[in-house]
């Protein structure tokens, strides 16, 4: 067993406007491209060029289909890493203290020299959201970039986690959810974010914006309201040509 | 406080250095810094690659393309060497030879065809982006068969586009982000174009304002669209112009626009006995002509002050004249265009297309901008604002590839128009160096002369029968019959032609066929099989009916297997290339902009540069432009020639950092030894921004104008007014109706006068694709994650879109009884193809779809004959004809776009029903030998030392 803190001094984490998520992926493979030439082992692939191939990522898209009461089904796109939560049982279930919670700022980290591969944390994580490397045999997870988001040597404007630098529909957010105040909370906060899956107990520190209301367009609201402007100024081309000359007036 | 935790190194080294280019992992062009780690025996090597945020075009953020650029350029499947052929074509066996030699081959193959005949020789380049410079070159050549990618992809949405308007959408232009308040989107797949596409869908979405997505499949960016509409595919253009007849009806048109920007005022001779019947009336110089309504007095419709009545009509010699407008209204007010009467055929309901036609006419006229900038116009009228309809739209191969796609496309354009929404705040913008009409564009070429080069550019903008590429006896000049009566305005050639035109000799054989970029024995052609029958056909003394093909390709593609001669190109991160603004640019609205590669890392194989390559070839063939006067090479590199070609006087490739009497300056000027160290320098790329007053109302605002001529986009001032209604289209139906010296064989008359309209209209071309038999559509999208047929190989992009399941709608997948792992049976009119399918229900009930180019052939790219790509993936290219299903004419009818002659790949009509599993997906090919070997079986990449 591996002791969470009892509280941390800063909350950071995701959030991820699924309004705006298209599903490009460029989170995925930017987080791959930079978790493999830093923090601890690469982000192996096995069978990169074969019938199988698997490696190791950090964060994924799934997609779902979703069929709304009234309308057509929508499809949402749902990027998923790990959430960081406040009580993380993939830390508690550690049996050698290699996974852990950061004081500081709360960013749950697995500590490689310490791992010893047993895949539990993976097992008491809901979420799905620790990949075991197949190279080195040890866990892999997010590490809200923890080696850019204080990183001396990157410009100021870049310490933010590789997948919200990278994201070009502007769909993922970075800050302290910890502050009520921080620009992800508020954001949160208009949007009316959500925890993943609440009902485990885990209170993720990540939030999700869910999507808007979509094809709202049978109900009565603004169509009603913006018929009349289609109300003919003439029944025929002939009428509308009268119609045009009085126009052509008032310019 | 009792609770350990380790130390974490949180700011550890990032790189050794950062070089910044450009990407090519798509063709968006982004810009990107590539992160540099020395390696263990000190060479610099690939770390990271992320988005450059100083460029123009993504500003930072970088696709899943772009991050995996790295597993591109480490790529397994990387040519390492000139290959002979030594086996049959198409089986895959070469041996590695010396560039000595193969330049040798090249040289001695391709002498004495430009010697004779230089029409012998078809060059097309696929998905180059440095056409101003391979054209150039094939125009020395002296051979009019050149031409790239375009006539599959979306030539008519950029002929369409400069054709009305000066411009399109993507390279051309972009919605107003910043002010627009409802964004349509029309049959965009999820590749054109990316990053900025993704961007603005970004900034529309933080603002609160409307997308509505028109698109048989909702995924991708529909997928977030705040309304879909889950159109019919093919049925767009009468969607909109049913959208149109709401408009107008209403009267929610921009009058003062129409009047003062567009040729909606301009007028027209209407009397039929009229040789110039449907022409316009011009004054002596030539200028068309409208009436001003405050004098009532004929003028040339760019006169000073002249306020053009849109509604004036005129008798003149006995014939009545009215303008464009009139017909307009005769024709879309007309019930035949009323919601109700397309709602059936467009799968949309009347009252949902009264409501999008409602928020059109509110955003646009309720909802308006009005932004305090004082400009001029091109008729010396001066206005305190500028007055915006913050309706923008975006559209791509969707309604591109159908074969009423140009009239498609012309509709869109026409919707804009009526609501004033292009090139004012808040519609859509234009991007230097456009707009640019279709006059300022040059006409094709084709004019063949033995030893010396083509009289003109190949490609262009026709304006009449005059202007076609036709031969003294009326055949076509051109292989692939490009500007020809079968599609006179075929502004981006047919690519997708050129291996079947040449293997049936008609309109003439050919003796080598010279390829780049394009896989045409795989994703790029219709009628795979087909296709791999006449690449490796011999004749009756066994020699190849096509006698010799060269290509050229960074990767062991499917279309390597069948040349003889493969000359290898070198990865994007290992070349010089340019953006220019002479070829597809990059620029902003508000900046033009161009941007350079340059080898940020040396290949570690033995090949070369594509456009090196060519700068050498040239010179060998003794070319003009490519041998100084004492024919000696003239460029020794495309660095060389990037640098130094001057193509008028002060332009050159590239605009930036030019030199002139005060020191540096852009635009026009002298070349610049230093140049591309500027350009590295300078981050790979050069912006200016436009002057202020210039950023809109571009195509008549004298501020933008006068700035255009002074950076070289055009040598005098070309104001113009948009095209509504295309003479030029006008002038082919008039040769078809029996007028004029040059005339169309008899059987295509009824399809030009039916097909050449000048204003938009819609047909359906459903029968013709056996609509009847084969009741379902069968598209295909790009992945966003994934572009073209070079992702396959990418060892991290293969893991997200590995496999490509025929996606089908509830209603077919009940009525087949499928469930999750089944395979279908899909037939077309042409073929048959064995695949698995999946359900999905975000989808038009009558489209089935699938992800492009992930299927693959075995042996090809590296991959293991075991991969998914081989086994399950598939490709809808077997279903799909170069050709019609005979009609029982006798005659071969293309399937393409009968104006531009953009293939119809969207046109695919098929049938679907449920199958036992087969072992492997069907048709399978034989595999083909690696010329490369297979890739590892384990990646763990981490570089420095």
């Amino acid at each position: 067993m591996t002791e969470l803190p009892t509280q941390t001094e800063k909350k950071l984490g995701l959030v991820i406007d699924l309004d705006t998520c298209v599903g490009c992926h460029a989170c995925v493979i930017s987080c791959k491209g930079w978790n493999t030439e830093n923090y601890g082992a690469p982000l192996s692939d096995q069978d990169p060029y074969g019938a199988a191939p698997t490696g190791t990522f950090l964060n994924r898209v799934h997609s779902y289909e979703v069929q709304p009461e009234t309308g057509p089904a929508q499809l949402i796109h749902f990027p998923k890493s790990c959430l960081h939560c406040e009580d993380a049982p993939c830390v508690t279930v550690c049996p050698t203290g290699a996974s852990y919670k950061r004081v500081e700022d709360g960013i749950v980290l697995v500590n490689e020299s310490d791992c010893i591969g047993c895949g539990l944390c993976a097992w008491a994580c809901p979420y799905g959201a620790r990949e075991m490397d197949q190279d080195q045999g040890v866990m892999k997870k997010c590490t809200l970039c923890v080696d850019r988001i204080y990183n001396e040597n990157l410009p100021a404007e870049d310490r933010e986690p590789a997948c919200v630098r990278t994201c070009p529909a502007g769909a993922r957010h970075f800050g302290d959810l910890g502050d009520p105040d921080s620009e992800v909370s508020q954001l949160v906060a208009e949007r009316g974010g959500l925890d993943l899956m609440p009902e485990q107990g885990t209170k993720p520190v990540n939030q999700y914006l869910p999507p808007r209301l979509k094809d709202d367009y049978t109900n009565t609201g603004e169509i009603d309201i913006l018929a009349p402007l289609l109300d003919p100024v003439a029944p025929d081309a002939k009428g509308l040509l009268g119609w045009l000359d009085k126009a052509l007036e008032k310019l | 406080m009792g609770y350990n935790q380790p130390v974490v190194e949180t700011s550890p080294k990032v790189s050794d250095e950062i070089r910044k280019t450009t990407c090519y992992m798509c063709a968006c062009r982004c810009g990107i810094n590539v992160h540099m780690k020395d390696g263990p025996d000190g060479k610099r090597q690939v770390a990271y690659i992320e988005g450059n945020k100083d460029h123009p075009v993504n500003q930072g953020v970088l696709c899943a393309k772009g991050s995996a650029g790295i597993m591109q350029v480490n790529a397994p499947s990387r040519l390492r060497a000139p290959l002979k052929r030594v086996g049959p074509r198409g089986s895959g066996a070469f041996e590695e030879i010396t560039w000595d030699e193969a330049m040798d081959i090249a040289t001695k193959t391709l002498a004495p065809i430009r010697e004779k005949n230089p029409e012998k020789l078809a060059f097309f380049t696929g998905r180059d982006q440095s056409q101003s410079f391979t054209s150039f070159w094939a125009q020395g050549f002296g051979t009019p068969n050149y031409a790239a990618h375009g006539g599959f992809c979306s030539v008519n949405m950029a002929a369409a586009g400069i054709y009305t308007m000066g411009g399109a959408f993507w390279e051309f232009g972009q919605p107003d982000w910043e002010h627009t308040k409802l964004f349509m989107l029309f049959g965009v797949a999820e590749d054109h174009d990316s990053n900025p596409i993704k961007m603005g869908i970004g900034k529309i979405k933080a603002r609160g304002a409307k997308i509505i997505g028109i698109n048989p499949i909702r995924t991708g960016y529909n997928a977030v669209a705040d309304e879909w509409v889950g159109i019919t595919p093919g049925t767009d253009g009468l969607f909109i112009l049913a959208l149109v007849h709401c408009l107008l009806k209403a009267g929610k048109i921009d009058l003062n626009y129409l009047s003062q920007f567009t040729n909606a005022p301009v007028l027209l001779n209407g009397d039929e006995s009229s040789p110039d019947f449907g022409l316009f009336l011009r004054d002596s110089d030539g200028k068309p002509v409208v009436m001003d309504r405050t004098t009532g007095k004929l003028t040339a419709f760019d006169a000073k002050g002249v306020k053009p009545d849109l509604g004036a009509s005129f008798r003149k010699a006995g014939y009545t004249h009215r303008t464009v407008f009139h017909m307009m209204i005769e024709r879309y007010m007309d019930d035949a265009y009323a919601p109700e009467a397309v709602a059936d055929r467009c799968g949309i309901t009347a009252k949902r297309i009264r409501a999008i036609a409602a928020q059109l006419a509110d955003v646009a006229f309720n909802q308006a901008i009005e932004l305090d900038h004082e400009w001029t116009d091109f008729r010396g009228t001066k206005h305190t604002k500028m007055i915006g309809r913050p309706v923008s739209m975006h559209a791509m191969r969707g309604i591109s590839a159908h074969a009423n796609g140009f009239q498609t496309c012309r509709a869109l354009h026409m919707l804009q128009i009526i609501l004033g929404a292009v090139e004012t705040p808040g519609g859509m913008r234009f991007k230097p160096p456009y707009p640019k009409p279709a006059t300022a564009h040059p006409k094709p070429h084709c004019k063949v002369t033995p030893n010396a080069p083509l009289d003109g550019p190949h490609l262009g903008f026709v304006h009449g029968p005059e202007d076609l590429c036709l031969k003294d006896d009326g055949s076509p000049a051109r292989i692939d019959k490009a500007f020809t009566w079968d599609n006179p305005m075929s502004a981006h050639g047919l690519m997708h032609m050129v291996i079947s035109n040449a293997h049936a000799g008609d309109p003439y054989k050919i003796d080598t066929l010279f390829m780049y970029m394009a896989n045409m024995s795989w994703n790029s052609s219709m009628n795979i099989g087909g296709v791999h029958k006449m690449l490796t056909d011999t004749d009756e003394d066994g020699n190849y009916v096509i006698p010799n093909i060269i290509y050229s390709d960074a990767y062991s593609s499917e279309m390597v297997a069948y040349a003889d001669l493969v000359l290898p190109d070198t990865t994007y991160l290992e070349r010089h290339d340019c953006i220019s603004l002479l070829d597809r640019p990059i620029c902003e609205a508000d900046a033009v902009a161009d941007a350079i590669r340059w080898p940020v890392i040396e290949p570690d194989r033995d090949v070369r540069g594509f456009q090196s390559m060519l700068c050498d070839l040239g010179a060998r063939l003794n070319l003009p432009g490519f041998v100084n006067e004492d024919g000696t090479q003239k460029y020794k590199d495309y660095a060389d020639y990037i640098t130094h070609h001057i193509r008028r006087p002060g332009i050159g490739p590239l605009a930036g950092w030019r030199t002139g009497e005060d020191g540096l300056q852009n635009g026009r000027g002298d070349a610049n030894d230093a140049q591309l160290d500027t350009y590295i320098e300078n981050g790979g790329f050069w912006m200016e921004h436009l002057p202020e007053g210039a950023n809109y109302y571009k195509p008549w605002n004298m501020r933008y104008q006068e700035w255009a001529v002074k950076m070289g986009f055009y040598d005098s001032v070309q104001p113009y007014i948009f095209q509504l209604y295309v003479e030029p289209m006008r002038k082919f139906q008039r040769a078809a109706e029996g007028h004029g010296d040059r005339q169309p064989p008899d059987h295509l008359r009824k399809r030009i006068i039916d097909t050449l309209d000048p204003l938009p209209i819609w047909y359906s071309n459903a029968a013709e694709n056996k609509a009847d038999a084969f009741p379902v559509t069968a598209l295909t999208q790009r992945p966003m994650a994934m572009y073209h047929s070079w992702g396959s190989q990418n060892a991290w992009l293969r893991q997200i879109h590995g496999r490509n399941p025929l996606y089908v709608p509830t209603k077919i997948w009940e009525a087949n009884g499928f469930s999750e792992g089944d395979w279908a049976l899909v037939t077309s009119p042409h073929g048959k193809i064995t695949v698995p399918v999946a359900h999905q229900a975000s989808l038009n009930e009558n489209t089935v779809w699938t992800w492009n180019a992930i299927g693959k052939r075995k042996g090809a790219w590296a991959l293991d004959k075991n991969a998914p790509e081989a086994t399950k993936g598939f490709l809808l290219n077997h279903l799909i004809h170069e050709l019609l299903p005979p009609k029982g004419d006798g005659l071969r009818w293309a399937n393409s776009d009968p104006v531009t002659g953009q293939a119809a790949w969207f046109d695919l009509k098929v049938r679907i029903e449920k199958t036992t599993a087969p072992k492997e997906s069907q048709p399978q090919m034989p595999a083909i030998k690696s010329p490369v070997g297979k890739g590892p079986d384990h990646l763990a990449w981490k570089t420095g030392k």
